[in-house]
């Protein structure tokens, strides 16, 4: 299908001439990094006097992505512009009146996103692990552990789907300022909200961030009852992005542009 | 060629589009005029596929768009000229939108040359004004040199510059053979610009027939008729006189009549015959505006009101509703327009005329924009006595005539021929 090339072509000529594609991506990036160093710094000074079981479930690798918490954020608002300013502009109308084949339009425009978002968020996740580990000195652990570069490489799949999934939610909501307004706090609060409460915690779990951040665990946590793995987790996460998928095809494919 | 069979469209209990049917020729210009909201951009919409009507259907080239091979390369569009990520640069976007629709990257510095924008091509839109806006809407529209063309709006917002340039762009394009449907309120504009008219209004299919036919049909000639206003008893006998011999009088505002169905000389006679003086009597022609606003006036879904200002102002004693100080006004009474006082300078003129400078872009969201007198300028040397010449605040001082809704005049007005 030519239609494929075209609209590849298309789409990365929109993102790389808008500058919230930099300022987004670059937050991200910046804010991983930085809060990680920060949280690996502390850790480092603070070793000795946190308590034995802390000590024991010690996760050098997971501490140095401790920033991605709130760099995701600056993902979830990549995710939502790239989508949703089609639709609050109108050009969704000069696009789709180019490309009736709505599937193919959104499919490539998901595609290069998302290729973007992989290539920084691999990338951010391999500066935070070494930026991190150089701040732990002693506590540092290395690519080659076991588990260390599944999990590095898990943190860039990560930030990945988190976009994924927030443009997915951008294409069924359109408008840009609903998308945040439910991302962000979903994935600010709530998810923590739940997943702290004892009584929710069993099913703040399985929402896309807990499960999909397993991932870059390797040293498990203590009485840890989690019923899945690191790959089990990203799974979940997976599932939550596709069911998001499916509905934003869906609403794409029926509802007036 | 465009095709729309029993389009319809319903939002909820709201029908925007009802039963549309109508075809698109290439080779001319097609007007589609009606009133703000009465479904024009909706029809256009579901043309593109971008809508789907609730039933009917319509096809370009008899295909329905969602199913034409390489549709950026046979039709192009102009919805809207804000749809523009203000963010991005107006060379970017043509990029962008060329590169979906598989158009070499050369071909968007052409159509920046045709459009007029190449110095602004590298400058982010959101700093364009809503001409540059259009002139770059119309570019990306012409991108694929497509054989079928919709403009929705094309000339709003653009300067008497660029609105002859749109015309001459429109009747360029037609002449190439190609289908090309344009949008607008203005029916003066049409009248210029396309050979063919659709109307519509409330979604409804008004009239279908061309630019000459519907002026033969709707421009009828008038007399303007005026007695001695010292005597009113003279207005009257000419006005039973004009009856009897089968002509049809209205009054109008200012005391003068408006006269059809009898020719001149024989009004002429008739004054004589009654030994009735006459200051004035004069040939007219209704504009293809009244024409159109007549068709569409049971249809406008947005009337203004008028603005009472309670509480706000003080009538200053001795204001005068309207700046005639003539004899005894006559329905339909002071202080309101009266729309054949003054002449619309394009109404009358030939197709393909120049009009002068002033021509008012229409003003969106502020009623009709023929419900304001003063939108069309130049008023009618009789309209007002000038020896009470209206004071430079006249639209501050006379709020009645723009806040009134634009079927005020209709009722004198059932039988323009």
């Amino acid at each position: 299908m030519a239609a494929v090339g075209q609209v590849l072509r298309s789409e990365w000529t929109k993102i790389r001439s808008v500058r919230s594609t930099v300022w987004t991506l670059g937050i991200a990036v910046v804010v991983t990094v930085a809060l990680g160093v920060l949280i690996c710094t502390l850790a480092n000074h603070d070793f000795t006097s946190m308590p034995a079981r802390d000590r024991l479930s010690f996760d050098a690798t997971n501490v140095s992505f401790a920033g991605m918490g709130l760099g995701q954020l600056a993902m979830i608002v990549f995710g939502v512009l790239v989508v949703s300013n089609e639709y609050s502009t109108g050009m969704i109308r000069a696009s789709l009146a180019a490309v009736p084949q709505r599937g193919t339009f959104l499919f490539c425009k998901l595609a290069v996103a998302t290729a973007l978002v992989f290539v920084v968020g691999l990338v951010t996740s391999f500066v935070a692990f070494f930026a991190g580990q150089a701040a732990l000195g002693d506590l540092r652990v290395h690519l080659g552990d076991p588990g260390v570069l599944r999990a590095v490489i898990g943190g860039g799949l990560y930030m990945t789907l988190i976009a994924l999934f927030s443009m997915a939610v951008a294409t069924m909501l359109r408008s840009p300022m609903l998308s945040l307004g439910i991302l962000m706090p979903f994935f600010f609060l709530i998810s923590n909200i739940l997943g702290n409460v004892s009584a929710t915690r069993k099913i703040g779990r399985y929402l896309p961030d807990q499960a999909g951040s397993k991932i870059m665990q390797v040293v498990p946590r203590v009485n840890d009852d989690v019923p899945y793995g690191p790959w089990g987790g990203l799974g979940i996460m997976i599932a939550w992005t596709v069911a998001a998928l499916v509905g934003g095809y869906v609403v794409l494919k029926k509802r007036d542009a | 060629m465009i095709e729309a069979v029993g389009l319809t469209k319903r939002y909820g209990a709201k029908t925007a589009v009802y039963n549309l049917s109508f075809q698109v020729r290439p080779g001319t210009v097609t007007g589609f005029l009606g009133p703000n909201g009465s479904g024009k951009s909706t029809t256009m919409r579901m043309i593109l596929g971008l809508d789907a009507p609730t039933s009917g259907h319509a096809t370009i080239a008899g295909r329905p768009f969602r199913n034409l091979p390489n549709a950026p390369r046979q039709v192009g569009a102009l919805l809207d000229a804000k749809a523009v990520h203000g963010g991005r640069s107006a060379r970017h976007h043509l990029l962008s939108l060329a590169q979906l629709s598989g158009i070499p990257a050369r071909r968007v510095d052409e159509v920046l040359g045709v459009v007029g924008l190449q110095e602004v091509a590298g400058r982010r839109s959101k700093g364009f004004s809503l001409g540059m806006g259009q002139r770059l809407g119309i570019a990306a529209a012409l991108l694929g040199d497509p054989q079928v063309l919709l403009f929705d709006e094309p000339v709003n917002g653009l300067d008497p510059e660029g609105i002859l340039w749109v015309r001459n762009l429109m009747k360029q394009l037609a002449a190439e053979g190609r289908t090309v449907f344009v949008s607008s309120h203005l029916m003066s504009e049409m009248a210029l610009t396309a050979e063919h008219l659709i109307v519509i209004g409330r979604g409804q299919l008004l009239a279908d027939m061309s630019v000459k036919d519907f002026i033969s049909a709707h421009s009828a000639d008038f007399a303007r008729v005026r007695t001695p206003d010292t005597e009113p008893e003279q207005r009257e006998k000419l006005t039973a006189a004009i009856g009897e011999a089968g002509g049809q009088v209205m009054p109008e505002p200012d005391g003068a009549l408006r006269v059809t169905g009898l020719p001149l000389p024989r009004i002429s006679d008739l004054a004589h015959g009654a030994e009735v003086r006459l200051w004035e009597l004069s040939p007219h022609q209704a504009s293809l505006e009244e024409a159109y606003m007549q068709m569409t006036q049971s249809v406008v879904d947005y009337r203004s009101t008028a603005d009472q200002r309670a509480g706000l102002q003080q009538v200053p004693a001795g204001y005068a509703p309207q700046g005639y100080a003539g004899g005894p006004p006559v329905a339909p009474g002071p202080g309101q327009p009266n729309p054949y006082a003054q002449q619309d300078p394009y109404g009358g003129q030939a197709p393909g005329a120049v009009p002068g400078p002033g021509y008012p872009p229409p003003a969106q969201g502020q009623g009709h924009p023929y419900g304001a007198p003063a939108s069309y300028g130049a008023p009618h040397p009789y309209g007002q006595q000038p020896a009470a010449p209206m004071p430079p605040a006249a639209p501050a001082a006379q709020p009645a005539p723009a806040a009134q809704p634009v079927d005020m005049p209709m009722p004198q007005n059932e039988d323009p021929r």
